[in-house]
């Protein structure tokens, strides 16, 4: 390395092989108790659908799969080991009392069809769940049943589109912000939406008057993300609301980034109609290398009646249960009733903090972005200069100039001991640097950033090579993504 | 508050070096009539020790310490230690999406062995990263074949789990899809006859599941060949991942969506658990969900990086073949380590043993009631057919501590007073003894209180 950064050191990291690479026959990691009950004799009992053979399955000792994953846990990075600015991905502090209670005996085992009469314990917390996101998001009535973010959006304009059913035609589209998630354009096709760009404005917000000349009869819902996804809050939301209310449309909102607005505002006072959180972005549930996620959906009494079954209710005798007969429903979008583990977690965390502590992790997510705002204006190009809430979109512009650009950048990163921002998003900001410190940040170790951010432009100036070749730290090099795609391996074979 | 790490005087600080004098400067963005000026009502801040007693007692009501016979859907099976173990480590546990191949080899390499054993135990070619669950991996699946084919209906099996079942109605409703169910015959099977009369020229696929709801093994082989004679692809669900061990898997299938809860995820009252969709490599390109391919380094060292990303929403967005972002990631770790830990042998004698526990189970429950399909394979579930209403002798059962099997009335009222039970490799045999005693006691005192009324209406 160029440079000694005062984050990141070498350090000695093992190598290792596939789990298949250490198999041989006879080793084993299990130990079955006696059966008390007769031996089978499984051909008898199954003919021909018996199993004979399972390939190549492993076998290995018990202390050699606790050493294989061990070793390749240190090859990632995590929010344990430091910053995680990667912009509305939202890596928080995942804390562990969370991860305790939902081990206990009776959460962690508790079975989704056991009688009503003993899960009260599980359906509590349910219950409670849903009550303080109802309060943290101003709605009226919430299902937990989605599994993602994706999944909620999906719930959600499904039950759009069975409110506009219900009023006499489920309408032809849905508006989305061309600063949109991916997901969000995915998400209407499923549904059977037509989707309508909306372009932003020079302030990076939904262009009022772009909004008003598409807005008809025809148009479901805008999906919109707020604050968007250049840490933008909608100004003129109020305008925006009453533009879609006017002509019979709903006011969608993606809450993924609701972690700039807990206990400082709350989308049902701003007119939002339907909305989904992700549980793992706002209220720290981990998100374990991919997830599980957790997409809760918040509605307006109006919509309400079209919520998934079943739904949560509190029977004559104050009993928990759920109500299956709903006949305006739209369904039902996953089996038993969503990632309850996540909701363990959810809550804990809610409980840890209370309103006082949610309000002053609001505060200072947002005041930590605009500290790093402060701390590269001038060393990276910032696009948009409007005011910032939870992250903060720069661009490779002035990178560019010597062909480094924001991957590169990101790349380099990784060497100073931070996890890249997110890179080329949101889309209007080509060659964006999206990047969100979160509440979970200190001082320190922001300024550890601000100066790494700093010290790769001045790379940039005199050894763009160097950046270009970066990482120079990690196990391994810039990885082939072309032939990686190209001719596909996605799964281990023999050699023959 | 102690998941915050600034101290006021940070705080000062930072909005000075910012050119701010207060932190609600920061939210002016946010028109003043919307600004919420008052906490929340949400429970107030509380210690740890709080946390964890209110936790500890929502466990205390919530079944604690009950043998149960419930499967369908949801299996209780034993959780090697080393799986928490493993999974708490930090750099599992709080890693996000593997964007950054370079600093995420851990997380990538662990999903292609989960790839690759998937491959192994379903007898697929390519398995993807993992879906939220097994019923909207069947769903997913279904709108995959659709696809494929360019055709657009479905004929689902009733013998697919309910919930599943509802859940693809759900997805189906705006594609398009027009969907037709094919009843089960006398041995709880997909009735074949039926079948064949209700696929047309229009549909896409065929979706079963087996072992099905009832626990029974289809016979997965002719299925596909009516299913194939037709042009159609045939979908097959797997619930119950253990029965892979020893039942062969559904090799003639085009796609299998499968849920892994099985291995290692905790029942967890319904989630997060592990959907997988498993197919053939010609079909890949239409898979939905993430997937970890190989590759070399600048220094030609083998690595992985997710692939094939064109098929995502991040990059076709409303053309994409879902709109799935996040997976079920650190689930699927623990899958992944608990085929691990089993492997080649031990999966087999773990299947073994809940066959045999299964066995002798419904050779004693069909001593008292009617174990209902006895004509086909079974794996770790049964249906038994009892005189009295099964919720009667569900209660009496919790009274012992004992859960017993889902009363099947509210998903299959034809089949009358029938309920499905599990036993897995942790039913014992004096639980058994316990729930069939009640059993019998059930049905002789329905046998006396017929015979007393019998011998009242002679002496009438």
């Amino acid at each position: 390395m160029k440079h000694e950064t005062p984050k990141a050191t070498c350090h000695v990291n093992q190598n290792e092989g596939l789990i298949f690479e250490k198999s041989s026959a006879g080793k084993a990691a299990w130990k079955l108790p006696p059966l008390d009950v007769p031996e089978v004799d499984a051909s008898a009992l199954l003919g021909p659908t018996e199993r004979k053979d399972l390939g190549n399955m492993p076998e290995v000792s018990e202390i050699e799969i606790i050493r294989h994953f061990t070793r390749l846990s240190t090859w990632n990075y995590a929010i344990d080991l430091g910053m995680y600015p990667l912009g509305s991905c939202t890596m928080k502090y995942n804390p562990r009392v969370n991860e305790a209670v939902a081990r206990v005996e009776g959460i962690a085992n508790g079975h989704p069809y056991q009688p009503e009469k003993i899960s009260q314990g599980a359906l509590q917390i349910l219950k409670t769940l849903s009550e303080c996101l109802i309060e943290i998001t101003g709605m009226d009535a919430i299902t937990m049943q989605p599994a993602a973010g994706a999944h909620g959006e999906m719930t959600g304009l499904l039950m759009v589109r069975a409110y506009h059913q219900a009023q006499g035609r489920p309408r032809k589209k849905v508006l989305i912000p061309d600063s949109a998630h991916g997901t969000n354009p995915a998400t209407a096709a499923m549904v059977d939406y037509a989707v309508e760009n909306l372009k932003s404005d020079s302030r990076g917000m939904v262009d009022i008057a772009a909004l008003e000349a598409q807005m008809s009869e025809d148009v479901a819902a805008l999906m919109l993300t707020n604050p968007n996804t250049l840490g933008v809050f909608e100004q003129e939301i109020y305008k925006i609301a009453d533009i879609l209310h006017a002509r019979g449309g709903l006011l969608y909102m993606d809450g993924a980034n609701m972690n700039a607005l807990v206990g400082k505002v709350r989308p049902g006072d701003f007119g939002v109609d339907v909305m989904h959180l992700n549980l793992h972005k706002t209220f720290s549930t981990p998100h374990g290398g991919g997830g599980p996620g957790s997409g809760p959906v918040a509605v307006k009494k109006k919509i309400e009646p079209f919520l998934p079954t079943p739904v949560l209710v509190t029977k004559s005798d104050g009993t928990l249960g759920f109500e299956y007969n709903r006949p305006q429903s739209v369904g039902r979008v996953r089996a038993f009733y969503g990632n309850f583990g996540m909701f363990v977690r959810a809550l804990a965390y809610i409980q840890a903090n209370g309103p006082d502590g949610l309000r002053q992790t609001t505060e200072d997510a947002v005041l930590n972005a605009n500290y790093i705002r402060k701390g590269l204006e001038g060393t990276y190009d910032l696009p948009y200069s409007t005011s910032t809430m939870h992250e903060v979109v720069f661009s490779d512009k002035l990178q560019v100039k010597k062909g480094v650009r924001t991957m590169d950048i990101a790349k380099r990163l990784i060497d100073y001991g931070f996890h890249p921002y997110t890179t080329a998003f949101p889309l209007i900001v080509p060659g964006a640097l999206m990047i969100e410190p979160t509440e979970s940040e200190s001082k320190e170790e922001m300024d550890l950033f601000v100066e790494a951010m700093k010290s790769i432009a001045e790379e940039v100036e005199e050894d763009p090579q160097f950046v270009l070749d970066a990482p120079h730290s990690t196990r391994v090099s810039r990885l082939d993504e072309t032939a990686a795609a190209r001719k596909p391996v996605l799964r281990w074979k023999p050699a023959v | 508050m102690r998941y915050l790490p600034k101290s006021p005087a940070d705080r000062e600080a930072m909005l000075k070096a910012i050119g701010l004098c207060s932190v609600d400067e920061l939210f002016a963005p946010i028109p003043a009539e919307y600004r919420l000026n008052r906490d929340l009502k949400i429970p107030r801040q509380m210690a740890e020790s709080e946390i964890v007693d209110y936790f500890r007692q929502r466990s205390r009501e919530n079944g604690e310490g009950y043998t149960s016979f419930l499967g369908a859907g949801a299996y209780s099976h034993y959780r090697p230690v080393i799986i928490d173990s493993l999974i708490s480590r930090g750099e599992f546990l709080t890693a996000y999406t593997p964007y950054q191949a370079e600093i995420s080899q851990g997380t990538l390499q662990s999903i292609f062995e989960f790839q690759t054993m998937i491959c192994e135990l379903t007898g697929m070619e390519v398995a993807n990263a993992s879906m939220y669950d097994g019923s909207t991996a069947a769903a997913e699946a279904v709108m995959m074949a659709v696809r494929l084919t360019g055709r657009r209906s479905v004929v689902v099996a009733r013998s697919l789990h309910p919930e599943y079942r509802e859940v693809l109605a759900t997805y189906a409703t705006h594609q398009g899809m027009p969907l037709s169910v094919v009843g089960f015959g006398d041995d709880g099977r997909v009735n074949v006859a039926e079948l064949e009369s209700l696929i047309t020229p229009a549909t896409a696929c065929v979706l079963i599941q087996s072992p099905n709801f009832f626990g029974t093994i289809e016979d997965v082989t002719a299925i596909a060949e009516i299913t194939h004679k037709h042009g159609a692809m045939l979908v097959v669900s797997i619930a119950e991942a253990v029965s892979l061990g020893i039942v062969e898997p559904p090799r003639e299938a085009d796609v299998i969506a499968m849920e892994a809860q099985s291995f290692g995820v905790p029942l967890g009252f319904g989630g997060p658990y592990c959907g997988v969709i498993a197919t053939r490599e010609k079909y890949v390109r239409q898979m939905p969900g993430r997937l970890v391919g190989q590759t070399v380094d600048r220094q030609g060292r083998r690595g992985f990086v997710l692939t094939l990303a064109t098929r995502e929403q991040h990059i076709r967005r409303e053309k994409a073949t879902s709109n799935i972002c996040t997976n079920q990631a650190l689930v699927a770790l623990m899958v992944n380590i608990f085929m691990a830990v089993y492997g080649k042998v031990g999966l087999k004698e773990l299947a073994k043993q809940n066959l045999a526990k299964t066995a002798y189970a419904a050779g004693q429950f069909s001593k008292h009631g009617k174990v209902l399909f006895a004509g086909a394979p079974r794996f770790n579930e049964f249906v038994v057919e009892t005189s009295e209403d099964p919720c009667a002798i569900n209660s009496r059962l919790l009274g012992h501590k004992v859960i017993g099997g889902f009363h099947l009335k509210k998903f299959y009222p034809e089949l009358g007073n029938a309920a499905l039970w599990c036993c897995t490799e942790l039913t014992t045999r004096s639980a058994i003894d316990t729930a069939v005693g009640l059993i019998a006691e059930s049905e002789r005192s329905v046998r006396s209180g017929k015979e007393e009324a019998d011998v009242a209406e002679v002496a009438g």
